[in-house]
């Protein structure tokens, strides 16, 4: 499984941005050469690693900051960061709590018990709303990224305690006479075997890449990160495509917090805590430069998975999970050390 | 210092550079200069930008290492390891660009880096004592305890100045150290100057102000693309010898393209005028009008501050203009963004290519293609072969030595970058170029060749205006010189004038 995965999501950035240089492929194969590793260690270490089950299980878990870290990707592309993805998830997931327990205009003195297709298009929208106001404040108002989502990571956060009081939304699965049922179908149901929510995982890593390599908007990200000024001078529309890049990440921490309440049935108001810290190492451990303009969805992928199949490895092989903290954060800092040798050896020598 | 050169003689070498040679990649910026610094005199470098003044000054403050070459040190051969290294033997340098902390004091910038210690930490009123006594020789009326962010920019410049010259060094290099000074200021600099010969201090003196520069010095050294062209005592010197070494005998950047006839009036400027962002009510650009043919070519001249940038930036939608309309091709843009007026055929090829012109993460062929994008998306996506297509017509259009679209942009030479940035705006077919400063930085050849593609684009209907601080590059393809001063248009030429008339409708000449 792990194979497939690495070559569907090689697929999507195969047809990528011209030249396929031996600098690249180096820099990508290091994550990748990683992931290996710890497949070939925990295998070793516990028979029951290597089998198919453990690895779609494994990559379930992946799913969840997988897709922030998409997002998180083209934040970080475009030299900013977003540390409300976290936030947005648990918001977007209360949201469509909410919205599965029905909505009462009390005005006609009616409940609307939307479909679920209806609640996952609402709560998508949602995110992206979210998204947006921190691409408003960080591209109009020129409020520092760090800042913008930290303010907006708190708000949300908030909010969605407000809205549930604390509690957690634990029915959620509807009822057929209602005609919302089909909730656990993110989270539960398998195409061919695979989990759906690998499959969508999949599908945004494609589009991303496809759109990152071939789409002006990802050329436009990758020069407005890369040099804002002379970006601007070019002609390229640097605060809209600011704006887009937030927004994107805010409806992908929605999809994430669709797929997690699903496989939970249950959606809680503290879901998905310091998960952007997880996806922002994703992106790191991929090879994406915090100074953006650097990255690939390829490489975020392989990070995600490197980090998602050491910690699941660890508590398979029994090691406590606070020796999972300390290796993922060794294997984070030591991913930045070498993105540091490899960009800082760059630019003169070739 | 004199008790400790006792035997030294005013006019003796006490430091002499040998065969200076260095290279940054495959760019040369020095080709073995000789160089000799004398004792409690003034040497003053001349030369265009580019030509290897601030590198030289560079190794010989222990900022950068030189790729051959010797440093003789008072009959010692040495090693500057690095500025401290310098300093400690008594060469300091006051850098063309400001490198204070803006955000300190003037008394904590001057001493950064070596605090006077006290007893209890640093001794803060020694430290303001020697500020104040700084700024009294400097007839300066600055407080130590002012943010260096308050002051204006002159001001800064004397700070910077005082900094070097509380350091008690032997050997003083003032790299540009009037750019931003007032006429009044200028003077005072020069009695300290004077002051400090006279107490057998050794300055280097760099300055584009040649006449100014002339009422200091004692030695003249000429450099022209890293070599040492001319050198001689003030005795033998004049203006004109100046010019003529420092731009050369056969110096030839072209002549104004001609056999072609100029069309309707392309770009037509009406008092336009600019904000300084920082002061309120000063103009940058105050009130100018121009109008420019297509096919014309026009060079505007003017000293650092005169509001070229500013202008060009403006017409380029990267500023916002407080007055004042754009007219490009008969319709009106002062309102809108930057891709449109792109869109409609005005480009502008920014000064510092590095900062505004070139992103570093991206491959030649994707800076090449950049302003362009729209012009091979189709639907949603790129268009590979379209671009491929206009990436290798452009390489080959403005020559860029490259290996390939493919090649890191880091790869090629400063000449070759700036084609690259030209390239990128040329593949959007502009009907209007805006070129600032496009020779900064590059080599002669390279120079030539961006004139020749200018002249090029004109006798196939661009309207060229490019910007220079060197008078010869006003004196090449230019159909229409303009001299800016203070934000406004002091003269207009056409291509018969001479260096000296340009020179002085810039100001230059009255600057001291």
């Amino acid at each position: 499984m792990s194979d497939t995965s690495a070559t569907r999501t090689s697929t999507a950035k195969s047809a990528s941005s011209g030249g396929f240089s031996i600098g690249r492929l180096l820099l990508e194969g290091r994550a990748f050469f990683a992931l290996i590793a710890i497949i070939a260690v925990f295998s070793f270490l516990s028979p029951n690693y290597f089998t198919v089950g453990n690895f779609l299980i494994m990559a379930s878990h992946v799913a969840i900051f997988g897709i922030l870290a998409i997002g998180m990707l083209l934040v970080i592309l475009n030299g900013g960061i977003d540390l409300s993805v976290g936030s947005i998830l648990a918001l977007s997931g209360v949201i469509a709590g909410a919205l599965m327990q029905g909505v009462e205009l009390s005005t006609f003195g009616v409940i609307l018990y939307p479909p679920v297709w209806a609640v996952v298009v609402l709560t998508c929208a949602f995110g992206g709303f979210v998204g947006a106001i921190n691409g408003v404040l960080i591209a109009w108002f020129r409020v520092p990224a760090f800042v913008a989502t930290l303010g907006v990571m708190y708000v949300a956060r908030g909010v969605a305690l407000l809205m549930t009081n604390g509690l957690t939304y634990n029915n959620l699965s509807g009822r057929p006479e209602l005609g919302n049922t089909g909730w656990d179908w993110l989270g539960f149901n398998r195409l061919a075997g695979v989990p759906i929510s690998v499959l969508v995982l999949a599908a945004l890593a494609i589009l991303t890449g496809v759109m990152l390599s071939r789409s002006a908007f990802g050329r436009w990200l990758y020069a407005s990160g890369g040099n804002e000024r002379a970006a601007d001078l070019s002609g390229v529309p640097v605060k809209r495509v600011q704006i887009i890049v937030y927004t994107l990440s805010g409806v992908l921490s929605a999809i994430a917090g669709l797929v997690l309440s699903s496989q939970l049935t249950s959606a809680g108001p503290t879901a998905g805590t310091t998960y952007e810290l997880t996806a922002i190492a994703a992106v790191v451990i991929g090879g994406a430069a915090l100074t953006g303009g650097r990255g690939t969805v390829r490489g975020t992928m392989l990070g995600a998975f490197v980090i998602g199949f050491l910690s699941d490895g660890l508590v398979i092989i029994g090691v406590s999970s606070y020796w999972q903290t300390v290796f993922t954060g060794a294997v984070i800092v030591l991913a930045v050390l070498m993105n540091s040798i490899q960009y800082g050896g760059r630019g003169r020598k070739n | 210092m004199s008790a400790a050169t006792a035997k030294v003689q005013r006019g003796d070498v006490v430091l002499a550079a040998r065969n200076m040679a260095k290279s940054y990649g495959s760019v040369h910026a020095l080709k073995g200069v000789n160089f000799d610094i004398h004792h409690g005199q003034v040497t003053t470098l001349f030369g265009e930008n580019g030509a290897g003044k601030s590198t030289l000054m560079k190794i010989l403050s222990g900022v950068v290492l030189p790729t051959a070459g010797q440093i003789i040190l008072d009959g010692q051969p040495v090693v500057l390891s690095s500025s401290t290294d310098a300093r400690n033997r008594g060469i300091s340098i006051i850098h063309q660009e400001l490198s204070l902390a803006p955000n300190l004091s003037v008394r904590d910038n001057i001493f950064m880096g070596r605090e006077i210690m006290g007893s209890t930490g640093v001794d803060f009123a020694e430290e303001e004592r020697q500020v104040r006594k700084l700024m009294t020789d400097l007839e300066e009326d600055i407080d130590p305890l002012t943010l260096v962010e308050d002051l204006r920019l002159g001001q800064q410049q004397i700070v910077e100045i005082a900094r070097a010259l509380s350091v008690d060094s032997r050997i003083l290099i003032m790299d540009e150290p009037t750019s931003a000074l007032s006429a009044t200021e200028v003077d005072i600099l020069f009695k300290v100057i004077r002051d400090l010969t006279s107490k057998g201090v050794s300055i280097v003196y760099i300055s584009h102000h040649l006449e100014e520069a002339l009422q200091i010095t004692d030695h003249a050294v000429v450099l022209r693309d890293g070599m040492l062209t001319a050198s001689a005592p003030r005795a033998g010197i004049d203006l004109d010898w100046i010019v003529r070494n420092m731009v050369g005998e056969n110096y030839d950047l072209g002549s104004p393209p001609t056999g072609h006839a100029f069309g309707d009036v392309a770009l037509s400027v009406r008092d336009l005028s600019v904000p300084d962002p920082k002061g309120a009510g000063f103009n940058l650009v105050d009130r100018l009008s121009l109008d420019v043919r297509a096919g014309e070519i026009v060079c505007i001249y003017g000293l650092m501050g005169a509001g070229r940038t500013e202008l060009l930036e403006t017409l380029a939608g990267r500023l916002r203009a407080s007055g004042g309309q754009v007219v490009l091709e008969g319709r009106e843009i002062s309102h809108l963004p930057i891709a449109e007026r792109i869109a409609r055929g005005l480009a502008l090829v920014p000064e510092d290519r590095q900062r505004d012109g070139l992103v570093q993460t991206m491959t030649v062929g994707q800076n090449l293609s950049l302003a362009s994008i729209r012009s091979f998306t189709r639907g949603f996506f790129t268009h590979r072969r379209m671009e491929d297509r206009i990436v290798d017509e452009t390489i080959r259009k403005v020559t860029v030595k490259t290996s390939g679209g493919a090649a890191a942009i880091g790869s090629l030479s400063g000449g070759n970058q700036q084609k690259v940035v030209i390239g990128k705006m040329l593949a959007t077919n502009p009907k209007v170029m805006l070129l600032d400063e496009p020779s900064r930085g590059i080599d002669i050849g390279a120079k030539a060749e961006v004139f020749r593609l200018l002249a090029e684009g004109a006798r196939q209907g661009l309207a060229v205006v490019y910007s220079t601080s060197e008078v010869g590059e006003c004196l090449s393809i230019a159909h229409r010189i303009i001299v800016m001063h203070k934000g406004r248009i002091s003269a207009e030429f056409d291509s018969t004038v001479t260096k000296e008339k340009i020179m002085a409708a810039s100001g230059e000449s009255v600057a001291a």
